[in-house]
């Protein structure tokens, strides 16, 4: 359901893209990509993730600075590198990572760098007036004295829009703005959104997920490899051909096939931790559980116990029928859980490691060392290893870490993991900024080892993902747990309620 | 003498507030340096160096307040150097508040041997005198200690209503709260999260030389090699003790004056003559790891302290 | 806006990228240094050709810097093993008298060993009571998250006020007249010369014994790469299981303990007695060794013999022609700054915009 075009070739367009190219070292982010944007239209980027959407919105926001090329804002050019141009030209951004002090007030967050540093004093009591009828003109319902720390993700997704807003933005970036709500939340922002279109505002929104682009869009530009590959009025396309288009060419993903339960391998009982109450959940052999939630709900309280970052206040846990006598990354490693941590950069390695540093960063006790002398050669020997049966592109085991594409980084973590045959996964965001072909990749591998008897926890804001992959799914929600529903029992809407915390049984 | 003759003496809270006005300039500086996200471990340093280029400028002959002006600018060099190396470049502001410390110091010892080659003590100067306000002064015991202070311990006073109200009620103090906690907010915002935090980093270290020309402008008439003595980290402890609030930071100083004021005049009753004195002396230092021990479960450290912003960094 | 900028990471540097930026620093600490002697009206030549003979110019010059590096070995390892793992150690000063104080109370009467077992044992005894001072702040790190720049920093005027109350205290010297000064170590408790004649003695051995330990440890051992891994990022290497806690404690332990074996070997080596200032800074001036050294133990050794030379060079050059010695200060401590600048700049580019 595509909204009443209105305004689209009429007139100066709002925003134009003149041959954006950009760089970074021997990386072109993006070459020669040209767009204009209309008055009351909302175009759609669409793009797998690393097709350079970020950085082309980035260089129109003044983040970056172009190489070639000009952005024009109601046909007056933006100065490059100055995010302030673009501000002051009306064209305010929602970044997918929240640009907010957590420490600061709502309205603090809103009004900052509205006024010019040399004024005298802070008018709150405006600023809050004008927070409060743009809040109700648009439905963005949040409270101005609130500490921005203390709301939940769509709430502070408001925030950042409202920040737009309150600098009489005309024209609005989103980028992946869906990626954190649950489809209720999705929902209300695409009825936000119309209200702005409706009073003429002008909206770019960018996302790679099909059926949101279909919604909202009027027309959808792809981006793939940097490059503007397509521009398709929405009306006249359909899912398939832009999923054709994204990817170049027809991708298969992989079929998972639902699996019967094994025994409990990794069981929970009324466990509480400060983020986590009266948790009680099972992981079967053969299967993946999805735990489905908006993030911030528990999820990570949840991953930092099973990986054993935390130890529980109460409760029970069970390891393969054992129970733990201490509990601890290194107790987690040794009764067989493998972990993929939800920040492969900040938690998952060591930046200026090399491969093989990383490589046995969990094992080198046990594997790779005698009475406290590490043993290199074997390390080395381990790491080939697994860039061969991982595919890891690579320099070589030599190399630091950090010069690896995210889907190579994942194959080593995901090598390291597997490697060592783990009767339990746990498995946070474990494509979060793949590409496809990583994805599919990461998918098939944590398949393969449900196949081979493990029990996979695969967490995820990802619904989509969730319901694809999972045999039992969970949903989490201000740190309690759903029962688990089979596979195709529950609908992504009725999802979504749980994920609102909706069908909990108390409050908390 | 005992504990409560001298809590009750106007001479020992007169003590305390003239103990407590360096630190009350040098610990709104650094407050203001890590509530923009830089923690400037170049204080002592910069506090040797403001102490020296005041009083050096005095006995050469500029008016008293002119010599708190040159301090001020002195501090200010100092911290547009610390700054450049940890803001744009993000070095390691632990690494280089030290550097910033040992450049400091070596360099006013090498200009103090420069311009007094030959002197075995060093000259004197006219330092600020008390200036009575008239009335207030009365009042007894708050009176002489409040309000029978020099022009600088006034200023010292009204530095942390600046601070507060700079930082909590104008655009600028937000911009700078900002920085410390989310200085992606700020550049969003269309803000130079590079700029703000090099300006605080500058006018910080403006105000942590004022500190120590109080030093050798107020406190005394003179300028000494070691005078400094340790009040530059004492400061950063004062900091994290007044959770990064300019009051509660005052309050801080206060306290930590009292302290050394009372340990002064313990050492001259019949505890000191038992105890050594370098017991005494070893209070403060001891005093404040306490209260960074004590203050330390306490979350209000600004989220972004010593996180550099690399724009664009992903 | 005339300061944005951007870092860009070098993927694979190359060697002139990797050795250019602190060739320059080191060039660039002597200008700074060369404008400053001109400021005092020395000629920039004549001060560093005196400095250069007051360092290297004669058996005697070169003796005295060896000496004067043997301390600098000891705090520049202890710092920079800290460093490392990311425990910023500001407290060498504080460690290094702890070993001085060790090796008097033990050395001067109250045990009386024959050397081969003397000298070893108290070693051993100082290492282990800086290992203590660094302790402190260590834990006081891992339990409370109390920064241990702060507390460190803050124990060295604490303990050397605690040296001060020896001296005048229980350590003082009957015979001292007077003075602040311990008694001196006897005859067993001496570390002796390395070759007789030569005023060089074991310490110097013993800080290069040291530097090769350390660097067999970063590179061989599974402590060594447990150090680096939480130097390099805390987060990730707890999450692989490495004892985070332990190994900062470990490290505190290593450094703590080399910087203590510098106040051990001047004590034991050279002075014979402790005196209040028988350390003029060396524990700061550890840090500037350390990052001229780019925290590697090897590289320590040379970094601590050019530091040397610079303090040995400028105090002869001061008492030629009246350059106050403190310029040697002033380069070391801009050598540093250059130095951090200059190791960011062998990784990244810098970029407008």
């Amino acid at each position: 359901m595509a909204t009443e075009k209105r305004g689209a070739g009429q007139g100066e367009p709002v925003l134009r893209l003149l041959g954006i190219t950009k760089r970074f070292g021997q990386v072109t982010a993006n070459e020669n990509v040209s767009f204009s944007l209309n008055e009351g239209e909302v175009i759609a980027l669409l793009g797998e993730n690393g097709a350079g959407k970020t950085t082309l919105m980035n260089i129109l926001f003044g983040q970056y600075t172009a190489d070639e090329g000009t952005v024009e804002a109601f046909g007056r050019p933006l100065a490059p590198g100055n995010p302030r141009a673009a501000l002051d030209a009306g064209v305010g951004m929602v970044h997918q990572h929240f640009t907010l002090a957590g420490n600061l007030t709502v309205w603090e967050n809103i009004v900052l760098g509205t006024q010019r540093l040399s004024e005298r004093s802070l008018s709150p009591r405006a600023a809050k007036d004008k927070i409060r009828a743009l809040s109700g003109k648009f439905h963005l319902i949040v409270d101005p004295d609130a500490k921005v720390g203390s709301l939940t993700v769509g709430e502070r997704q408001r925030v950042e829009i409202l920040k737009a807003l309150y600098r009489d933005a005309r024209v609005l970036i989103l980028d992946e703005p869906t990626a954190v709500l649950t489809p209720q939340e999705t929902d209300a922002l695409f009825a936000t959104l119309r209200e702005a279109i409706a009073l003429g505002l002008s909206i770019v929104f960018i996302s790679h997920k099909l059926h949101e682009v279909m919604d909202i869009s009027h027309r959808v530009l792809v981006l793939r490899h940097g490059k503007l590959v397509a521009e398709r009025t929405t009306s006249e396309t359909s899912r398939e051909e832009l999923a054709t288009l994204m990817v170049g060419g027809e991708v298969r993903a992989p079929e998972f096939p639902a699996m019967p339960a094994g025994p409990a391998l990794l069981s929970l009982k009324s466990i509480f931790t400060d983020k986590l109450f009266d948790l009680d959940l099972e992981l079967c052999a053969g299967q993946i559980t999805g735990l489905a939630g908006v993030s911030g709900n528990g999820q990570g309280a949840l991953s930092d116990l099973i990986s054993g970052m935390s130890t529980p206040l109460s409760g029970e846990m069970t390891v393969a029928g054992q129970t733990p006598k201490s509990w601890s990354p290194r107790a987690a490693i040794a009764m067989g859980i493998g972990r993929i941590p939800e920040d492969r950069h900040k938690t998952g390695t060591i930046a200026d490691f090399d491969l093989t540093e990383n490589a046995i960063l969990e094992t080198y006790p046990e594997g790779f060392s005698r009475r406290g002398w590490m043993d290199w050669a074997r390390a080395h020997a381990h790491t080939e290893h697994l860039i061969e049966t991982y595919d890891v592109r690579c320099p070589g085991p030599e190399a630091r870490i950090r010069l690896l594409s995210g889907g190579n980084m994942q194959k080593l973590i995901l090598g390291r993991v597997l490697e060592e045959s783990p009767k339990i996964i746990l498995a946070n965001q474990p494509v979060r900024g793949l590409d496809i072909g990583a994805v599919n990749y990461v998918h098939s591998r944590l398949a393969a080892a449900r196949e081979a008897g493990a029990a996979v926890l695969l967490i995820s804001e990802d619904l989509d993902e969730i319901m694809k992959l999972s045999d039992r799914i969970h949903v989490i929600s201000e740190g309690r747990l759903s029962p688990a529903f089979g596979r195709g029992e529950m609908s992504a809407a009725e999802l979504g309620k749980w994920m609102a915390g909706e069908g909990f049984a108390h409050a908390v | 003498m005992d504990l409560l003759d001298i809590l009750f003496s106007a001479a020992f809270w007169a003590a305390t507030v003239r103990i407590a006005s360096p630190l009350i300039f040098a610990t709104m500086g650094e407050l203001i340096c890590e509530r923009a996200g830089v923690l400037n471990l170049g204080i002592e340093g910069i506090m040797v160096a403001g102490a020296f280029a005041g009083w050096i400028s005095v006995w050469a002959g500029l008016p008293l307040w002119g010599g708190v002006g040159v301090a001020l600018l002195t501090g200010m060099a100092f911290g547009l150097l610390h700054s450049i190396l940890s803001v744009p470049f993000g070095l390691s502001q632990h690494v280089v508040g030290v550097g910033i410390t040992l450049f400091a110091t070596s360099t006013t010892f090498y200009t103090y041997r420069v311009v007094l080659p030959e002197v075995s003590s060093p000259p004197k100067i006219t330092a600020f005198q008390p200036v009575e306000i008239p009335f207030l002064a009365d009042i007894p015991l708050i009176g002489p200690a409040l309000f029978h202070q020099t022009p600088l311990t006034y200023a010292a006073f009204l530095l942390v209503a600046l601070t507060a109200f700079v930082l909590y009620r104008t655009p600028l103090g937000l911009a700078v709260r900002a920085a410390g906690e989310s200085p992606s907010a700020v550049s969003a915002q269309g803000l130079s999260v590079t700029a703000i935090r090099m300006g605080a980093v500058i006018v910080g270290s403006g105000f942590m030389a004022v500190g120590g020309a109080f030093l050798t402008m107020s406190a005394f008439d003179s300028f000494f090699f070691d005078m400094v003595g340790g009040r530059g980290w004492i400061c950063i402890a004062l900091v994290v003790f007044g959770a990064w609030k300019p009051g509660k930071a005052l309050l801080g100083a206060i306290l930590f004056a009292a302290f050394d004021a009372l340990q002064i005049r313990l050492q001259q009753t019949g505890i000191g003559a038992i105890v050594p004195y370098q017991v005494f002396l070893m209070l403060p230092y001891i005093l404040s790891i306490l209260a960074l021990v004590l203050m330390s479960r306490r979350a209000e450290v600004p989220a972004a302290l010593m996180v550099p912003f690399n724009k664009g960094e992903r | 806006m005339p300061f944005e900028m951007r870092l860009e990471p070098i993927a694979e540097p190359s060697l002139a990228r990797r050795l250019t930026p602190p060739a320059l620093a080191i060039v660039a600490s002597f200008v700074v240094a060369a404008l400053l002697a001109l400021i005092a009206g020395g000629n920039p030549f004549a001060v560093f050709g005196l400095i250069f003979k007051g360092a290297f110019g004669s058996k005697f010059a070169l003796l005295e810097t060896l000496n004067r590096a043997t301390p600098l070995i000891f705090t520049g390892l202890a710092v920079s093993v800290a460093f490392r793992a990311k425990l910023w150690n500001i407290g060498a000063e504080a460690q290094f008298y702890a070993g001085a104080v060790m090796t008097v109370v033990l050395g001067t009467g109250m045990l009386t060993l024959p050397p081969m077992l003397m000298l070893p044992l108290l070693a051993v005894t100082a290492a282990l009571a800086g290992a203590l001072v660094l302790l402190i702040p260590a834990l006081l790190k891992t339990r409370f998250g109390v920064d241990e720049v702060v507390t460190t920093l803050l124990f060295n005027f604490i303990f050397l006020l605690f040296v001060s109350y020896l001296l005048e205290g229980p350590l003082k010297d009957p015979m001292g007249m007077g003075w602040p000064k311990s008694a001196r170590l006897i005859p067993e408790a001496r570390l002796p010369r390395i070759v007789d004649g030569l005023r060089l003695h074991w310490g110097f051995a013993l800080a290069l014994i040291s530097a090769l330990a350390l660097w067999v440890i970063d590179r061989k051992t599974t402590l060594g790469f447990e150090m680096r891994a939480v130097g390099q990022n805390a987060e990730a290497a707890r999450f692989a299981g490495i004892p985070v806690t332990k190994v900062i404690l470990k490290t505190a332990l290593l450094s703590g303990g080399l910087a203590a074996l510098g106040g051990y070997s001047e004590v034991a080596g050279l002075k014979g007695s402790l005196t209040q200032d028988i350390s003029p800074g060396f524990g700061y001036t550890g840090i500037v060794v350390a990052m001229l050294a780019l925290l590697n133990p090897l590289g320590v050794v040379l970094a601590a013999f050019f530091v040397a030379a610079i303090f040995v060079g400028a105090d002869s050059m001061s008492r030629a022609i009246g350059v106050p010695s403190y310029l040697a200060d002033i380069m070391l401590a801009s050598a540093l700054l250059l130095m951090v600048l200059a190791i960011l700049l062998t990784k990244f580019r810098v970029r407008r915009g």
